[in-house]
């Protein structure tokens, strides 16, 4: 009879986050590269110049991906920090939710300063 | 048949060496990647979002917003955001290469953490330069 054996690693949710994390700085450092030469090139100037720059659709959907790309970072780079250094699970649940609400309160802002008004 | 004890390493100290200045150069490195981590998620990207906010939203905020950043303690803490910023981007990179295990061994992790510092200082007096 086999004997029952609980699974010692947990959800598995691990690696996945693990990958996501490098696929998102994948997609966050590249965002840096062509928008720091698309600022230097483009060189906006005054409201009316960056007001224009950020009403480009390619510019508006990349800038898009990069706040999806760094909530996810984000969220897995906070949550090792405070799973690393808080032990009170309560406190830590705590600021986790704390973490996760504000990120999504970062994306919603994002988008209404992309494309509200 | 007992195991003899191994001897204490002669630098023993009886605690946690907190020091900073005391870790080796890639573990200084980790230790700000995570520092500037969490100063990124807060309070650097709200205030960001917040100046977007403003200087995206009307001609006044825009010319608000300039005015604050005319000032040369605004210009310091902007120049301190982007050391965080360029520092996570030159050290995540190199976390990159090493997950492709480039540079594992002691020597090249060691001189990549050092060119990692020198570049994220570097690109910082590079934005300065041109934003002074």
């Amino acid at each position: 009879m086999k004997a029952y054996r609980k699974n010692p690693v947990g959800a598995h949710y691990g690696l996945g986050e693990w990958l996501l994390q490098r696929l998102t700085a994948v997609v966050m450092a590249l965002f840096t590269i062509v928008m720091f030469a698309c600022i230097v090139l483009e060189a906006p100037h005054g409201y009316a110049g960056w007001k224009s720059f950020f009403t480009g659709t390619t510019v508006r959907l990349a800038t898009m991906l990069f706040v999806v790309a760094l909530l996810y970072h984000a969220w897995v780079g906070m949550r090792d920090i405070l799973m690393d250094y808080l032990r009170a699970t309560g406190i830590r649940l705590a600021l986790q939710a704390a973490v996760g609400l504000a990120l999504i309160f970062y994306l919603i802002w994002a988008a209404s300063i992309l494309w509200g008004r | 048949m007992s195991a003899a004890p191994t001897p204490r390493p002669k630098h023993y100290r009886p605690y946690y060496d907190l020091n900073l200045a005391h870790l080796p150069p890639p573990g200084l490195l980790s230790i700000f990647h995570r520092i500037s981590g969490a100063l990124l998620f807060f309070p650097i990207l709200p205030t960001l979002l917040c100046f977007m906010y403003l200087a995206l939203g009307s001609e006044e905020g825009f010319a608000r917003v300039h005015g604050w950043f005319a000032q040369p303690l605004v210009k310091l803490i902007a120049f301190g955001a982007i050391w965080l910023y360029a520092h996570h981007f030159f050290a995540g990179i190199r976390y990159l290469l090493l997950d492709l295990h480039w540079g594992v061994e002691k020597a090249p992790a060691r001189a990549s953490a050092l060119a990692v510092f020198a570049l994220g200082a570097l690109a910082t007096l590079l934005v300065a330069w041109r934003l002074w």
